[in-house]
């Protein structure tokens, strides 16, 4: 795998952080089709909205693409209300590392959890650079197929926003 | 859960901060009821009603359709908030299967179908002798799924149709309500103005459902687009009639819920008055309240949700993902 082609692959910190979570729910997203936002994702935000209050940090967006919180000249971060997918949480913003690095910043990330009130520290190393590359080829074929990836049949989906659409 | 909101007499909405009111005047006093935005489903208005731009920009925040009726419960039209749930994919992969007859056509089959089972569901329940719907069952029923064209399904739907209502007199336990021809637009009796009410009502809740989903309303399967409504909410609706508004009518008129007394006496006892229309409301909301666990949900869902989950099973359809089977109530 030498140099993927960035600037055809890239794509939003929510694809990826879905591609994580669920295949299913990167495609479905991707087309546009979308739930109703549940109480949990409006709670989401409110924290989000919350948190930003208390330390202001600067919101850029970048390429009309990825909108990343710069907390000071070392960290941009991200705010997440429970830890349950850390996993995507922490590719996402290794994700945004890795955009910004190809734009000649070097930053380090913070991942926020103010309920829980804890925080993570990530540096992207060169396997999170690898890793992402893979998956942004992955993504890229996914969301070509014509089908959407198939139920995935895991406890996650029981707190899905997709729950009743994939089981109806 | 959100519920619908019916109102039934004169007055005005109006918007105060983040509060919706109702408000109307009982002898020269200002009676005011704050509507729980968060619990609106949808609102349906019967009455009279003064409403301003800055009531409807906040029902459209909150994504809120509100149905209009005229006097006699007639449906007139709809203040539909714009839409935010768009795929424009969807809408393409809906569109070729319209074009595709074949396509269509297995849609159009499978409203019918939904729609016929319910029919007979309806039969049976009510203990109506398997040998007086015979016809239905075994002869007519399996020639919808032979049909080519929706035209030629309509035509055999139109007869079970028939035949399902003059069975409807086995039903029905009170001669005011015998039917003797079904007849829509006006109706005539009050039999034809409860199935034209509730039937009305259905269409109206399965486009708000239809509405909350990326499905397009104006492209369908079994009715023609060409028809002046969001006609993929009248292809819906085949399967819900039956299995929501007839059981509601059986039970009103059997448990002397309704009379004549319920009718508009002067228009020939062909439009439901404001009585009538407040008794037919609430059953029809109980109804759509009423739970089910649902097999492969595994949890409680309501009536009414059993509609959006036939959006969803639509739409899985359009983007290859599962094949569409209508609803068939299991229980
Ligand atoms: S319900 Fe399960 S399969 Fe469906 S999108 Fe959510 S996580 Fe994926």
């Amino acid at each position: 795998m030498e140099d993927i082609n960035f600037e055809e692959l890239k794509t939003n910190g929510i694809k990826i952080n879905y591609y994580y979570v669920c295949k299913r729910k990167l495609w479905l997203f991707d087309r546009k089709i979308s739930m109703e936002l549940s109480d949990r994702m409006i709670l989401g935000q409110i924290v989000h909205q919350e948190s930003y209050k208390r330390d202001k940090p600067k919101e850029v967006l970048i390429d009309n693409l990825i909108s990343i919180d710069i907390v000071d000249n070392l960290n941009i971060r991200e705010v997440k209300l429970s830890d349950k997918m850390a996993l995507a949480d922490k590719m996402q913003i290794l994700y945004y590392l890795y955009y910004l690095k190809k734009l000649g910043i070097n930053k380090k990330g913070i991942i926020n959890y103010p309920r829980l009130r804890k925080r993570e520290f990530l540096e992207l190393t060169e396997k999170d650079e690898k890793e992402i590359e893979k998956t942004l080829i992955e993504i890229n074929k996914i969301l070509k197929s014509e089908k959407p990836p198939p139920v995935i049949n895991s406890p996650i989906c029981k707190k899905c926003s997709y729950f009743e659409f994939c089981y109806a | 859960m959100a519920r619908r909101f019916y109102i039934n007499s004169n007055g005005r909405i109006r918007r105060k901060e983040n509060t919706l009111y109702f408000e109307r005047e009982i002898d020269g006093e200002i009676e005011k009821k704050a509507l729980p935005i968060n619990d609106i489903d949808s609102i349906y208005i019967f009455g009279e009603i003064n409403i301003n731009t800055k009531a409807l920009n906040f029902l459209a925040q909150n994504d809120i359709p509100l149905h209009i009726f005229n006097y006699y419960g007639y449906y007139s039209g709809s203040f539909l908030p714009r839409k935010k749930n768009v795929s424009g994919s969807l809408i393409v992969e809906q569109v070729k299967h319209h074009i595709d007859n074949q396509k269509r056509q297995y849609l159009a089959i499978s409203f019918i179908e939904g729609a016929v089972y319910h029919i007979l569901r309806n039969l049976r329940k009510n203990g109506i002798n398997k040998d007086d719907y015979q016809d239905i069952e075994k002869e007519l029923f399996p020639k919808i799924f032979k049909t080519k064209t929706p035209e030629e399904l309509m035509a055999i739907e139109g007869n079970i149709r028939d035949k399902y209502y003059q069975l409807f007199n086995k039903i029905i336990e009170n001669e005011n309500f015998y039917i003797e021809k079904r007849d829509k637009r006006p109706p005539s009796n009050p039999i034809n103005a409860l199935i034209s009410f509730g039937n009305t009502l259905m269409y109206n809740t399965v486009l708000t459902e239809i509405y909350r989903t990326q499905l397009e309303p104006t492209i369908s399967y079994l009715h023609s687009p060409q028809e002046k409504r969001f006609s993929l909410s009248l292809d819906l609706a085949e399967i819900f009639k039956p299995f929501i508004v007839d059981p509601i009518i059986f039970s009103l008129i059997n448990n002397q819920v309704i009379s004549l007394n319920d009718f508009d006496t002067d228009l020939n006892y062909a439009y439901l008055n404001e009585e009538g229309r407040k008794k037919f409301l609430k059953a029809y909301e109980e109804k759509l309240a009423k739970t089910i666990k649902h097999r492969k949900l595994k949890r409680k869902v309501s009536y009414k949700q059993l509609i959006r989950l036939e959006c969803y099973k639509l739409i899985k359809h359009f983007i290859e993902d599962e094949d569409y089977k209508p609803f068939k109530a299991w229980w």
